[in-house]
């Protein structure tokens, strides 16, 4: 069988970032390496992943078939066997699809992003090693070996945010993201260690965990729900642990298309769909995912109607968006968490390139308010940034409306009107600050300076137009069978519990009406405000919400703060004054007592003899005592 | 074959004694050469391992002191086998990184001769060959930190050695009670471990017993609160005496634990495992925080390697296959990554004969390659999956989960806290701007410091991808001491437990 070549989906990009990084060590070490040589290698790993992934694909259509791949025992102790090993489902195979394909027009991208960058050969070594580790993190058979490429993920993240690492500050954001992932791998490994010890006996992978944690009682799988939910929580950035995704944005452009937008971050919501098994079980928790989501999509969208930062805008929407998907999947509805997964892909990865595109043209300038006009100026990237933008906003027939749409119907005819109330409602505040940042930045009039335009390569504008096809077409795999469509999406990923049936077609159509005007009158408000935007100077915001709610602030006096200041007190008076000060007393008592003992030794005849005198006498009393 | 064990522990000592013959100028290759055959006779004994025995294999045994039962007994089984194997690579990879040129004769052959005692430490299977090499382990050690130390070598190195000796003058005793005791129940005198699993023991006398071993072993692990004699050693030690003490001797504690504690006072170690496992809990913590705080980062690593031995203790004392193995690997990989890392940080102190994190930044620009290896290391040592720190890691924590969820939990902790305080070690000595014009021209890793470094990088990987060659011999002697274990209690209670956290829900 050509099972093995699931192997070599994940191994192509491996090898080539070894390969890469092995040159790029080379080139600064002995001699310089064209950059073409790079791109070659760099370039080509998606493009072959994505073909092997389509391969599968393609035997995939029409059966159920499972390719599952053991590549060798990984390990083995008492009795207890880890395969590393991969698996190919209807799911991971979609993942693999998108993943590649984004992933590759994003490098193409990068390709000319980075084009003057002198870490160029770094850059696609790290690249390929994420994409090594997120193909890794969806084709893995079991929560271990899915673990590795989620730590793995979590790395090159790491790597990328600090890229331009001569800025510290930029330094700092990598670390508080890797932190914060850690906090939340730390659920991750608390829930696989449960659930290894309630369910592990008759294998640890996916296929046989679905059997035996039937049989597990409902209280600790609840604690096994939880805590691998804390896990997706610090991967997909939302509350509490979604801090370092604004920050991450000191990565370069096509790092924060590629992970923390397209990719790496929708990995918590893959998750709890790999474990639907689980979450199906324990609908509570899925309950309180689905809130978590919708407080932190209602959340993200609030700040980023008055961020001024295009990229930081950007990456609260994505954090919002997350949300929308958690509350599909913690409803139970997954594959409209993956539809949305789906689109957001293209429209996000879009919209971020276009940005990159933006900030490129304008030497690097980020601030939205110090834009304006470019419409006249770049057309091609206004025209796709229009597109990604509608269809975020949930505008019919861009991908996002039905996705979105899909979403909100899980959620009311779940019953849960709370959560379908705050989703209409962030989807306005989308609409809002998405077109605010559009008029700004392309109708605006803020922008006076005739600097010349820095050259945008065809390598950075042909992705643009794949992608903005893609924002088009992706939302029609998942037309709802209301618009006489058939939800390509929901039949391919199969059975799952889907609530979404259970409304009848006029409830369906005004809920759709609801959505569509909801995004209207989000532009609407934006068009009020923003439209021809023209202001002399660049505003200064004050107030909560400019401030992001001060969570930052919070967190570092709260928890930052502390943890220094008490390994601090620790260490410095603790461990030096007090621990090593008993040690060191204990030892000094000891010569101390020696000295006193030394002065019996005083060679005075005198001493010695009255010392002897003492000793007989109470020697010859005690004898007397003894004796009479 | 036959006394394979006897060349691999007394041909570093033989060789150490010819070494003084050797020319001044030639004695580093003589070195390298010596501990290059060293390592390939361990080699050589791992391949004729056999590893579906589960007992000790390449046994020797001559009598010593008939009367008191005293022998020259040596053997090795899967728990041993690996221990071996890393005090004498890392030995090997120790000198090829040696720069030292003052009296380099005198620290290579006390690097050889404490070779010979680490390896006899680990292959002794008499309690009184045994307890010879565990102090004499101390003597070069000793000398290498007082000797080639900087300034207040001679206070750390006479700190590092009383306070271990006085730990294990206690652990005399009770081998000489231990000895006295078997002479009583049996009428012969022994001093064979494996004469000693055999023999039940009252409850009481476990108690006693167990705290006299105890106090050595955890004082060489160091444990919490006896630790604070390891800084000291560390900051004051040179490079090749931090990579020793970080990779093999600290381990000689834990192997202790693993071959006597457990095996022999299995009541014992069941009664007292609640307030050992919370004390390893807060050595993992409290040693984390304390790493976080340090400017030093020698230190840091020296304070991060404590937090790691807290992990292993708890595997140990998790009385489980995983627990245990994972410790045994976890001690393995502590050994390789802790004594990169401390090879490391010697690199730099060549360069700029400081190691305060505040003298350096932007390293990562003036040594790339440095920067990569130093990078790797560190992410092996927080444990990242795919490294061969993650294993150990996992395992452990796996196996104490089935002893104390909770406990399991707040252990997890030290996760978190090793990547905060590794990153921020990195972050401040690598990342930024270059400040000090100093670290401008710094020339990154030459051809010796590679040749020592790139074979450590390649096994954190390559065991992290494929541990299960290591793991196999490891459980298969590990499941034989929790048989024995389980079958030697005397309390019900403790066979009960065994039993208990041999098994996981939902299985049988």
């Amino acid at each position: 069988m050509s099972n093995f070549l699931l192997a070599w989906i994940v191994l192509i990009p491996f090898i080539s970032s070894f390969i890469i990084g092995v040159m790029y060590l080379y080139s600064i070490k002995v001699a310089r390496v064209p950059n073409f040589v790079f791109s070659l290698f760099g370039l080509s790993a998606p493009l072959l992943s994505f073909l092997l992934g389509f391969s599968f694909f393609l035997q995939m259509i029409g059966n159920d078939e499972i390719f599952l791949y053991k590549a060798y025992r990984w390990l083995e102790i008492d009795g207890y066997d880890i395969d590393m090993g991969f698996m190919a489902d209807k799911l991971s195979i979609f993942m693999v699809l998108f993943i590649t394909f984004v992933g590759w027009l994003i490098h193409i991208y990068a390709s000319g992003y980075m084009k003057d960058d002198k870490g160029y050969g770094k850059f696609f070594f790290y690249f390929n090693f994420f994409l090594a580790s997120m193909l890794l993190l969806v084709l893995g058979h079991g929560p271990i070996i899915m673990f590795m490429g989620w730590e793995g993920v979590g790395f090159s993240s790491y790597l990328l945010i600090s890229y331009y690492y001569e800025d510290g500050e930029n330094v700092k954001a990598g670390n508080k993201a890797f932190i914060a992932n850690r906090v939340g791998d730390f659920g991750f490994i608390v829930a696989m260690v449960t659930m290894f010890y309630y369910a592990g006996s008759n294998g640890f992978d996916f296929l046989n965990l679905k059997e035996s944690l039937l049989s597990v009682p409902v209280p600790v799988l609840t604690f096994i729900g939880f805590s691998l939910f804390v896990g997706a929580i610090g991967k997909s950035a939302q509350i509490p642990l979604f801090v370092w995704l604004p920050d991450a944005m000191a990565g370069p452009t096509p790092v924060s298309a590629l992970i923390h937008a397209a990719t790496m971050v929708t990995a918590g919501v893959y998750m709890v769909a790999r474990f639907h098994f689980l979450y199906d079980l324990i609908p509570h928790v899925g309950l309180f995912i689905a809130y978590v989501g919708a407080i932190s999509a209602l959340f993200a969208a609030i700040i980023a109607t008055k961020q001024t930062d295009i990229k930081k805008i950007l990456a609260y929407s994505t954090m919002s968006q997350l949300g929308y998907m958690f509350i599909a999947v913690g409803l139970g509805g997954y594959s409209v968490g993956i539809f949305h997964v789906f689109t957001h892909a293209f429209f996000k990865a879009l919209l971020f390139m276009g940005a990159g595109a933006v900030i490129v043209a304008l030497h690097h300038e980020q601030n939205i308010f110090k834009m304006g006009g470019m419409k006249k100026k770049t057309p091609l990237v206004y025209f796709t940034m229009l597109i990604a933008t509608l269809a975020i906003s949930g505008i019919p027939p861009f991908a996002g409306f039905f996705s979105k749409d899909e979403i909100l119907l899980t959620a009311f005819s779940s019953g849960e009107y709370l959560l379908w109330i705050i989703g209409v409602f962030t989807a306005i505040l989308t609409a809002y600050y998405m077109f605010r940042l559009l008029f700004v930045v392309f109708y605006g009039k803020n922008y006076k300076e005739d600097k010349k335009l820095h050259f945008l390569p065809k390598s950075m504008t042909t992705p643009l137009v794949i992608l903005a096809i893609g924002s088009i077409l992706a939302g029609f795999i998942g037309i709802p069978e209301l618009l006489g469509g058939e939800n390509l999406i929901g039949s391919w990923l199969g059975n799952w519990k889907n609530s979404s049936l259970h409304v009848t077609h006029s409830t369906e159509i005004i809920l759709m009406v609801i959505n569509i005007f909801a995004a209207l009158l989000g532009i609407f408000i934006a068009y009020k405000k923003f439209y021809m935007y023209d202001m002399k100077e660049v505003p200064i915001f004050t107030g909560i919400v400019w401030n992001k709610f001060y969570i930052d602030e919070i967190y570092d006096t709260l928890i930052v703060h502390k943890i220094k200041q008490l390994s601090i007190f620790i260490s410095y008076k603790i461990d030096v004054h007090f621990i090593d000060k008993i040690v060191m007393g204990l030892s000094r008592g000891f010569i101390r007592s020696g000295h006193y003992i030394a002065k019996m030794q005083n060679a005075n005849t005198r001493f010695y003899a009255f010392t002897m005198l003492i000793g007989i006498s109470v020697i010859s009393t005690y004898l007397i005592m003894v004796l009479r | 074959m036959d006394h394979i064990l006897s060349l691999i522990i007394f041909f570093p000592l033989l060789a150490g004694i010819a070494g003084f013959l050797v020319n001044k100028d030639s004695i580093r290759v003589y070195g390298i050469v010596v501990s290059a055959l060293e390592f390939s006779l361990t080699i050589a004994l791992w391949i004729g391992f056999d590893n579906n025995i589960d007992g000790f294999q390449f046994v020797e045994h001559a009598s010593l002191i008939s009367n008191f039962g005293m022998s020259y007994s040596i053997g090795v089984d899967g728990i041993s086998l690996f221990l071996v194997i890393l005090s004498t690579f890392m030995t090997m990879i120790a000198l090829i990184g040696l720069n030292i040129e003052k009296d380099a004769k005198n620290l290579i052959i006390s690097i050889l001769y404490l070779e010979m005692t680490m390896v006899g430490v680990f292959l002794s299977l008499d309690v009184i060959l045994f307890y010879l090499f565990w102090e004499f382990s101390l003597v070069p050690m000793l000398y290498i930190i007082g000797a080639w130390g900087s300034d207040r070598r001679i206070y750390a190195a006479i700190k590092f050695f009383l306070y271990t000796f006085a730990g294990s003058v206690l652990m005399l005793v009770g081998i000489l009670y231990m000895g006295y005791f078997y002479f009583q129940q049996t009428g012969i005198w022994s001093f064979s471990i494996v004469d000693w699993q055999l023999l039940s023991m009252p409850f009481n006398l476990q108690l006693w017993l167990f705290g006299a071993f105890f106090l050595a072993f955890a004082i060489k692990v160091p444990m919490f609160p006896f630790h604070t004699w390891l800084p000291y050693a560390h900051g004051q030690a040179p490079t090749i005496g931090s990579v020793i003490l970080a990779a093999v001797l600290l381990k000689m504690g834990t192997y202790g634990m693993v071959r006597f504690l457990l095996p022999l006072f299995p009541d014992a170690t069941i009664y007292f495992l609640m307030p050992i496992a919370i004390v390893a809990i807060i050595m993992v913590i409290y040693a984390a925080m304390v790493a976080y705080a340090q400017e030093d980062m020698k230190q840091v690593i020296a304070y991060s390697s404590i937090s790691h031995m807290g992990i292993i203790i708890l595997g140990i004392f998790a009385i489980n296959a995983e627990g245990i193995t994972g410790s045994i690997f976890l001690m393995i990989s502590h050994g390789i990554v802790s004594g990169a890392l401390f090879m490391l940080v010697g690199c730099i102190y060549d360069r700029r004969h400081t190691k305060n994190m505040s003298e350096f930044g932007g390293l990562a620009i003036s040594m790339p390659t440095f920067a990569t290896i130093y990078g790797i290391m560190l992410m092996a040592s927080v444990g990242l999956p795919l490294t061969i720190g993650f294993v150990g890691e996992f395992l452990s924590l796996m196996g104490f989960y089935k002893v104390n969820w909770l406990m399991t939990l707040f252990a997890g902790t030290g996760i978190i806290l090793g990547a905060v305080y590794m990153l921020t070690l990195y972050k401040r000595s690598f990342f930024g701007e270059i400040t000090n014009e100093k670290n401008r021209g710094l020339k990154d890793l030459h051809g010796r410091e590679l040749v020592a470094l790139v074979p450590l990088v390649a096994l954190v990987a390559i065991l992290g991808i494929y541990p299960k060659p290591l793991l196999e011999p490891i459980d298969l002697s590990v499941k034989k001491m929790l048989v024995l274990m389980h079958k030697k209690a005397v309390l019900p209670d403790t066979q009960d437990f065994i039993l208990k956290v041999n098994t996981i829900k939902g299985g049988e």
